[in-house]
């Protein structure tokens, strides 16, 4: 097991390494950054000034090599907009953001899974068929204009729910969350819902194909030879084998759901890091760019080495392979 | 209920399955019993209903089958049309079933332990978790695997095929069934394991006067194992009797057919015999006898339905021209 966590590290490590300089030379290769940030009465010994202040007048390698060496201090730039480091300013975000994430990621087990299997175990009745059909609605409708219709209907017509903001936070072990407080519950509802909409779709339909084909075989009815009850035949011997490919999926899909945040974060004004690339972007302030992108980067690898371990404890197989090398 | 009443008789079963190509009469009429102790070898080719027979009787047909007709009585008591409730109470507690393949049968996510424990507390809620542990423990003990207490705690891929199906047939023995239906449980097997298997089951059947049906394709297995034969054609059974009976003086056509296609010391040398033609398809069974198109002593009388006569004492057969003369020579 230490020697298979160790491999992944090191490959880990290259990913990283590679990234980077793909991230740091794309950002270079979008747009002058000075242009939006100077006024544009300014002259020319003004733009000089800055320019040479933001240590854009190196060339280009000496300016990576200068980023390589800080991100090993911790230090990936400083914003140009803010002017404050860029790594803190993102880190201050990652709760909202996060909380966002693992929220939408709860629904998208809890509702999809449920609905997965009933649809599974009934693949004929007209129930299941509609749910099917939901899920192919889930999957194609745009998350943005979805988020546009739940605060139309949920904020602006009936007004239950707030559209935008995180509400009142707690915090607790020096971060600031929402889900404590009722009305950071019902900010963080509609968002989570709205970014959870395509990995229920996606649940349901991993669910409903685990369940038909478990159905049919033999240790489902072995179990129901044995006389155990219809409850139990689904909710431990079929469940526990559905959830190997649904925590698989979902663990890999943890990140897409970080960076789709981009949009529902948008859409619903919720101060995460998502919102402040898209900011970012618009300012073209290249620091932050990159430290979230590779922030973004380290959350993707670290997420799949959780996966690969949490699967060795789902699925006892993949231990003995280990414990054979 | 009578001493000699039998554990199982079963009466004009009829399971069919409906499908969008027809109706396929998987089992259409089998009638035999199963004494107390008693072991019957249901003999048959792919398709000839006998697995059929066995997930009729302990109540698992899959959709689209469904018994149409016929009783299942155990113990006195009808089967057919009992609640799931009633049935599930049964399974697993008084009828127990083992399965050809025992590399599917047991979960693969679940521990050894786990899914035996269920199999009693399924059945039994007052029983303790150390309790249905410790006859957990006694029943793989049973079945001849060594360690049995570290081999609870052990998860299905970590045994080989053999070991696989002795715990299939430990949790089959957790409740001390009244009957156990064993559908070609050794067929995946080696034969040395094979060897092993049918050891144990009958020892096993000998000492709890538990009785078994068990399901084969292979008479070699029947042959040291069952007290009593039924030989399987078209969803009927066509020859049944005491098994040294049947297997030295077979009297239906198929059951010579069938006993004659196995390789033998006397046979060494000769072309082996073969049954010519192929098992007709269940979804067009041909009127009268299923076996016509294959007999050699087919004639018209064949294409009315042979209903069960008794030629000799104690054999049962469906035919019009069945062997009674023994020095015939097989397909004339």
């Amino acid at each position: 097991m230490s020697v298979f966590i160790i491999r992944r590290l090191l490959q880990s490590m290259i990913v990283v390494a590679v990234m980077s300089l793909i991230v740091f030379v794309g950002v270079n290769v979008v747009g002058d950054p000075v242009d939006m940030l100077i006024n544009p009465e300014a002259d020319q010994a003004e733009i000089e000034r800055v320019i040479r202040d933001l240590g854009l007048d190196r060339p280009l390698h000496e300016q990576y090599m200068y980023f390589v060496a800080n991100a090993f201090k911790g230090d990936l730039g400083k914003s140009f907009v803010f002017g404050e480091s860029a790594l803190k300013l993102i880190v201050e975000r990652i709760p909202a953001t996060f909380e966002l994430a693992l929220t939408a990621l709860l629904l998208a087990v809890v509702i999809g899974v449920p609905f997965g299997v009933y649809a599974g175990m009934r693949p004929n009745a007209i129930s299941s068929r509609t749910i099917m059909a939901g899920s192919i609605l889930g999957f194609s409708l745009p998350t943005f204009w979805v988020g546009l219709m739940m605060i139309m209907v949920f904020a602006v017509m009936l007004g239950w729910l707030p559209s935008t903001g995180r509400g009142d936070t707690v915090e607790i072990f020096g971060i600031e969350v929402s889900f404590l407080t009722l009305d950071g519950l019902s900010h963080l509802f509609m968002p989570a819902l709205n970014l959870a909409l395509l990995k229920i779709s996606l649940v349901i339909r991993l669910a409903r194909a685990g369940t038909r084909e478990a159905m049919h075989q033999d240790y489902v009815k072995f179990a129901r030879a044995k006389g155990l009850s219809e409850t139990r035949v689904i909710l431990v011997h079929v469940l526990k084998n559905i959830m190997i490919p649904v925590v698989t999926v979902l663990g890999l899909e943890f990140g897409s759901l970080i960076a789709f945040s981009v949009v529902t974060e948008t859409v619903f004004a919720w101060p995460g890091m998502g919102k402040l690339l898209i900011d970012a972007l618009h300012n073209l302030d290249r620091p932050i760019i990159v430290a979230y992108l590779m922030i973004i980067v380290l959350v993707f690898v670290v997420i799949n080495l959780i996966v690969d371990i949490f699967y060795s404890v789902l699925d006892p197989r993949v231990r003995l392979k280990d414990a054979g090398q | 209920m009578s001493a000699d009443a039998p554990t199982l008789d079963v009466r004009g079963l009829k399971t069919h399955f409906f499908t969008k190509a027809g109706v396929a009469r998987a089992v259409d009429g089998v009638d035999f019993t199963v004494g107390k102790g008693e072991v019957v070898g249901l003999v048959g080719e792919s398709g000839s209903g006998k697995s059929v027979t066995g997930f009729s009787i302990i109540g698992l047909v899959d959709p689209p089958g469904r018994v149409v007709s016929g009783e299942v009585l155990f113990n006195g008591q009808n089967l057919i049309g009992l609640s799931p409730e009633k049935m599930r109470k049964l399974r697993g507690n008084r009828i127990a079933m083992i399965f050809q393949d025992p590399m599917m049968t047991l979960n693969p996510v679940l521990r050894v332990d786990t899914q035996m424990v269920e199999t009693i507390r399924a059945h039994d809620k007052s029983v303790s978790k150390a309790d249905a542990l410790a006859r957990a423990r006694d029943a793989l003990g049973q079945v001849g695997i060594p360690a049995p207490d570290e081999r609870l705690k052990s998860y299905p891929h970590q045994f080989s095929g053999g070991m696989r199906q002795r715990v299939a047939i430990a949790i089959a023995l957790l409740n001390k069934p009244d009957l156990i239906i064993a559908d070609e449980p050794t067929t995946a097997l080696d034969v040395t394991i094979q060897g092993q298997i049918l050891y144990e089951a009958q020892k096993l059947c000998r000492e709890t006067g538990t009785s078994m049906i068990w399901i084969t394709h292979d008479l070699a297995v029947v042959a040291g194992l069952a007290d009593k034969i039924c030989v399987m054609y078209g969803g009927r059974i066509v020859e049944q009797g005491a098994i040294d009976d049947v297997l030295d003086h077979p009297v239906h056509p198929y059951t010579r057919g069938l006993l004659g296609s196995v390789p033998g010391h006397n046979t060494r040398g000769q072309r082996l015999y073969q049954i010519p033609g192929m098992a007709p398809s269940l979804l067009n069974l041909p009127e009268g006898c299923a076996f016509q198109a294959r007999c050699p002593k087919a004639d018209e009388v064949c294409k009315k339905e042979p209903e069960i006569t008794e030629p000799i004492k104690g054999r049962e057969i469906r035919c019009f021209h069945p062997h009674l003369d023994q020095d015939e020579e097989i397909g004339a």
